[in-house]
């Protein structure tokens, strides 16, 4: 295992399936220098400018373009170096990518991945914090990652380069330099599969993406507290793993669904109604939701922080679900 | 307007073949709106045969076409089979789509027809990309795509044509100009000097065309995609014609005058190529004879036919978190 950051583990999953496919190329602005992240550092001189090719500035044509391209066999990596900016190519991703397949009664695969940074940072505002992953769960056809971790994002962008579906790949900006074990070669983490990060009895925690080191975080304080927090991170969300998370709410009684997006008909609404749904009987306490009020994200520190959810705030709602 | 004296006889007479393919399609798909068996909106393209038709008579099987919600002309002259497509209109079994698109969204991958599009200007990105994998692939083929001028004022329509040109991509870019935005006179609604003059100032060569007159349609088709296939980047043909009917089949188009309809069937595509030759008017005849009953053949065969399974909805979504895997 080799120590990577977030933003090189996604690199090198990149590299190595190009290196197996010939037909698996990136598009996108400014790839040629490393993407706008680095996350593309150095990729020229292996693949050369038209595997590894800059686009203009056209989110409609790059997505676009990648949908033809797709249909005609090669796969496309697309960058948009913002999910923010990727609303510019809404039709190209959610009535055609989505679409084609179903709609021209199975003769098209369009075996696109649509890389959207989500998440906020620091003092980037409404235009450049946004966590839309929800809205892509919405439309039947797109896969839905988000990985948290170094592993994950090498394993799960490996798996989507090879699924024959569009998928929306929203890595966290916040995450790029986040050091973590990988695996080398060919480690591959299937879609809709969560990862159980710590087990315990009292309270289920169910989170994605960067949210899911505050809730690690938090469970490490419930701990010191007496309360065992069962930690979920789904990595995927369209297809998500109803199956463990029902496990585990039925063992723990508790559920928290913690998520950065704003709340209100957010991906955590999805889960809380599906456990309400299916679990009312083994819950201890009404479900909780943990997310953003419905804000844009500021630029100042203070009014940008109010649209974060804390480990203390998860903490808080945990202690009081359980009653202490 | 086409020379007469140094036509291809033959040439001619199979256009006016596939031009009346078209037709009696067309008529034979309103039949079925009038019957209530096609179920949701057609785009009739009675009068734009003439661009269809020489355009693909240019293009090879594996070349790769995409087109617009008024595509069924488009589709029929890439090859496709009409009885498929008709059973798609009518929602049936059998249809290209298997009854999941109907006409907007008609496509045949086996002969390139890559889709017909509900959204205006969308195939111009998509038409872009597939050319940009026939140039990562280092294949021959060239991509087609045709719009109507309406598709000229969406972004996607700047955006696909500066990237064809960036990347100098094998497409040729085809306007099929028949004068309204769905149901506006698209000069009304347009800025500077229309589709053609866009597309020069992108750096694309650009031919404006009489797109009724099929050999002039085919002669330009022919240099254009001849020039494209060897590497010489992306054109762009605009082509002046006449919507004879509404913008969907149910359209009464009163927003134009009867005379100007009147006048512009005096242009009939098919009748204007059938006068460019002489001693061919049996051979015409007996084409048109027999478009209109393949054409009825057609009907017939797709009202007969059955629905698709209703569990059929479900397939064809997607492979990971596929509808039918749990009760998502």
């Amino acid at each position: 295992m080799a120590i990577m950051t977030y933003a090189d583990a996604a690199k090198a999953g990149l590299a190595e399936e190009m290196r197996r496919d010939p037909h698996v190329w990136a598009v996108g602005e400014d790839l040629g220098r490393g993407g706008v992240f680095g996350q593309y550092g150095g990729m020229l001189a292996e693949f050369g400018p038209e595997r590894i090719s800059d686009a203009p500035i056209s989110e409609a044509c790059i997505m676009g373009a990648a949908v033809g391209a797709a249909m005609m066999g090669t796969r496309p990596v697309v960058e948009m170096r913002f999910s923010d900016f990727a609303l510019c190519a809404i039709d190209e991703l959610v009535n055609q990518a989505a679409k084609a397949r179903y709609m021209f009664g199975g003769q098209a695969r369009v075996p696109l991945v649509v890389r959207e940074p989500i998440g906020m940072w620091r003092s980037s505002a409404a235009q450049h914090s946004q966590s839309l992953e929800s809205w892509y769960t919405h439309i039947p056809g797109l896969v839905v990652v988000c990985p948290s971790s170094p592993a994950d994002n090498k394993g799960l962008l490996k798996t989507a380069i090879r699924s024959d579906d569009p998928v929306v790949y929203m890595e966290h900006k916040g995450l790029w330099p986040v050091e973590g074990e990988v695996p080398e070669g060919d480690h591959l983490v299937p879609f809709g599969k969560a990862n159980v990060l710590r087990e315990g009895r009292d309270v289920t925690i169910v989170s994605w993406s960067a949210q899911v080191h505050l809730c690690m975080k938090a469970a490490e304080q419930l701990a010191k507290d007496g309360i065992e927090a069962e930690v979920i991170d789904l990595r995927t969300l369209w297809p998500w793993d109803k199956d463990r998370v029902l496990a585990s709410v039925e063992k723990t009684g508790r559920l928290i669904v913690a998520q950065e997006a704003v709340s209100v008909s957010g991906f955590g609404a999805e889960i809380a109604a599906t456990v309400s749904e299916t679990l009312h009987g083994a819950l201890k306490a009404p479900v909780k939701r943990l997310g953003a009020p419905r804000i844009p994200v500021s630029y100042a520190p203070p009014l940008e922080d109010k649209a974060r959810v804390t480990a203390d705030q998860i903490a808080a709602a945990a202690t009081a679900l359980v009653g202490r | 307007m086409t020379d007469r004296r140094n036509i291809d006889a033959n040439r001619v007479v199979d256009h006016c073949r596939m031009m009346w393919r078209i037709r009696a399609f067309e008529e034979n798909a309103l039949r079925g709106l009038d019957e209530k068996i096609v179920l949701g909106a057609i785009h009739p393209t009675i009068g734009q045969e003439a661009i269809a038709t020489g355009i693909c008579a240019n293009l090879n099987r594996d070349d790769v076409l995409l087109s617009t919600h008024r595509g069924h002309g488009h589709t029929l002259a890439k090859g496709a089979n009409p009885e498929a497509m008709m059973r798609e209109l009518f929602g049936k079994e059998g249809g290209n789509c298997g009854g999941k698109g109907g006409s907007m969204h008609i496509a045949d991958f086996g002969v390139g027809m890559l889709g017909a599009n509900g959204v205006v200007s969308a195939n111009i990105v998509i038409a872009a990309g597939a050319g940009h994998a026939i140039k990562l692939k280092g294949e021959k083929k060239v991509v087609c795509c045709i719009f109507g001028d309406g598709a000229i004022n969406r972004g996607p329509f700047l955006e696909g044509l500066n990237w064809a040109v960036v990347f100098n991509l094998p497409v040729l870019f085809v306007c099929e100009d028949n004068g309204f935005a769905a149901t506006t006179r698209t000069k009304t609604m347009t800025g500077g000097d229309g589709p053609s003059a866009r597309a020069r100032s992108f750096g694309l060569q650009a031919k404006e065309i009489d797109g009724n007159d099929v050999m002039a349609v085919d002669e330009t088709a022919r240099e254009m995609i001849d020039a494209i296939r060897n590497g010489g980047g992306p054109r762009f043909l605009h082509a002046h014609t006449y919507r004879l009917t509404g913008h969907t089949g149910s359209d009464p188009a009163t927003y134009r005058p009867k005379e100007e309809v009147e006048e512009k069937w005096k242009d009939d595509p098919i009748v204007r190529a059938s006068a460019l030759v002489d001693g061919q008017k049996d051979a015409i005849e007996k084409a048109k004879a027999e478009a209109y009953a393949e054409m009825s053949r057609a009907f017939d065969v797709a009202k007969a036919a059955s629905f698709p399974s209703a569990d059929l909805a479900f397939t064809d979504v997607q492979d990971a978190g596929d509808p039918r895997q749990g009760a998502y």
